[in-house]
């Protein structure tokens, strides 16, 4: 047994569509997985879904059976949220059950309408992750989170902030010819670094945008792939979580991602891998900082050496192992409920080599995936591995 | 914010802003020494449930801090400001760094805690001022 296969992947596509319906988007990439999949509708047994604010953004609670009917699934299902990491809390429920034998045939994904509450409502709504009594109510918003978090860093570690921008410039580099990408225009470290700030020492280019959008995968077990003849031959071989406290300064260490960490050595060690397996990885660089933490957290870095690999051009397209060649959260966009399974997606498409950016890892093997959730009090790390 | 919202206390939360205003902060100390900020059962670190007020330190270190050009709509007349998170020992406290210019700040700096208001919506928010 290998576990379970990702039979069939489908995204929207990510930016600025504030008419549109959570659940006509999570129809449109629920439809392209299950086309991609070939499976019937009526084999799915349950759907697991992820999103974030949807109370606020639609006011619109209980939305799994919502989102079975839009998938066009007469199953049970249910609503994931551990904020920016609620999708990606999806794809591990449906590893273990799958594995567990509990289940065959899942529709898991995730979905996030955001800009209809433009720019002050989405920065409300996003904040909500974070700590309200004791952050929140105090004027902490989440660039200014991850701010605080790069200040902490450079302190620590050094590095600055044209650092940081050669992280805007390579996943922006990457999405230009990703058609689903809300970005898909090259920028310069200048751009980074003239734009406006944010929250310092944050600016508006080192932050992902605001999105709609959603994604869906179909997970199968290998006896089911087998029996119908699918064309699976990606698994999903290792699945970890971490955890850590809620609000940032009860954290042990401002400058790195303890809960990943944790994520990153569950996973590899439940898919048998060590970190030089990996070929591949799509992380969640909601911020440029974040995008440090993430590879450090994963260990293709050491805590500190992370913040140079873009600069040095380790981590873009011609790197030793490139990091967000879908854009990533910064140019690809960050819908926040669908960024857990969009990294599957991604990972999927770039193992199977039919990914936009194939060419940059064309005998890729290993992928990863990397999603927290607030400043990183959750995290889901996925292992994914072609299966001949 | 709905005015309801406004006049319902948060019990465990407000006492220790009323504290920190009446110049006697504190913060929980468990058996085991740990330290966490109200309102809680349990200490969030080792699950003691022998909980204690102890009085919060006068002075806290700058760890790190940011300054927020893009508030939230709660603080929409009070950018920009300067968040920051400062240790006072046996907790961490995020609040806003007054009475001092952006450039002038810097990690390491010593301050106190007190209680302002926000200049958006009048709520209650903790402000560190250099020591």
């Amino acid at each position: 047994m290998t576990g379970p296969r990702v039979a069939g992947v489908g995204v929207t596509e990510f930016g600025r569509a504030p008419e549109r319906t959570g659940r006509d988007l999570f129809g449109e990439a629920a439809a392209t997985a299950i086309s991609d999949a070939g499976v019937d509708h009526s084999d799915v047994e349950a759907v697991y879904y992820g999103n974030f604010m949807g109370e606020l953004a639609e006011h619109q609670g209980h939305q799994g059976p919502m989102m079975a009917e839009a998938a066009g699934v007469q199953a049970p299902a249910t609503r994931y949220e551990s904020a920016c990491a609620s999708s990606g809390a999806a794809v591990r429920q449906a590893v273990h059950d799958v594995r567990n034998g509990e289940a065959d045939v899942l529709l898991i994904g995730g979905a996030e309408r955001m800009t209809n509450l433009g720019t002050a409502g989405a920065t409300d709504a996003l904040a909500i992750a974070a700590d309200d009594l004791w952050e929140v109510g105090h004027g902490m918003t989440f660039p200014g989170a991850y701010a605080l978090m790069a200040r902490a860093y450079f302190e620590e570690f050094g590095g600055s902030r044209e650092d940081l921008a050669y992280i805007a410039v390579k996943n922006h580099a990457n999405a230009v010819e990703n058609e689903k990408a809300q970005y898909q225009q090259a920028i310069s470290v200048e751009d980074v670094l003239d734009a406006p700030m944010v929250s310092a020492p944050l600016g508006l280019y080192d932050s992902c945008p605001i999105s709609d959008g959603a994604s869906a995968a179909v997970i199968v077990s290998e006896s089911y792939a087998a029996e119908h003849d699918l064309d699976a031959e990606v698994a999903i071989t290792g699945t970890g979580q971490g955890g850590d406290r809620l609000a940032l300064h009860d954290r042990e260490h401002l400058a790195t991602s303890a809960a990943a960490d944790d994520a990153a050595a569950e996973a590899y060690a439940d898919a048998g891998i060590d970190v030089e397996r990996i070929d591949v990885a799509e992380v969640h660089d909601c911020f440029t900082i974040a995008e440090v933490l993430a590879i450090e957290s994963l260990g293709l870095y050491e805590p500190g050496e992370g913040i140079g690999a873009a600069r040095r051009g380790e981590t873009t397209t011609d790197g030793s192992v490139p990091i967000n060649l879908s854009g990533g959260l910064k140019a690809k966009g960050h819908p926040v409920g669908a960024t857990g399974v969009a990294q599957i997606v991604e990972v999927v498409h770039l193992l199977r080599g039919d990914h936009i950016n194939s060419d940059a890892v064309p005998d890729a093997t290993t992928g990863v995936t990397h999603n927290a959730g607030g400043t990183v009090a959750s995290a889901l790390v996925h292992v994914l591995e072609v299966q001949q | 914010m709905s005015d309801s919202e406004e006049t319902v206390r948060d019990r465990g939360y407000d006492d220790a802003l009323d504290a920190i205003e009446s110049g006697d902060g504190y913060y929980l100390e468990c058996s085991a020494g740990h330290g966490s900020l109200p309102p809680r059962r349990l200490c969030p670190e080792c699950g003691d449930d022998q909980l204690r007020e102890e009085p919060l330190p006068e002075t806290g270190r700058i760890d790190t801090y940011n300054i927020t050009e893009v508030p939230a709509p709660a603080f929409a007349d009070d950018a920009p400001y300067v968040l920051a998170i400062a240790d006072f020992g046996p907790v961490r406290l995020t609040g806003q760094v007054q009475g001092v210019d952006p450039e002038d700040v810097s990690v390491g700096m010593t301050v106190e805690v007190e209680i302002a208001r926000s200049e958006t919506n009048g709520e209650r928010l903790l402000a560190f001022r250099e020591r």
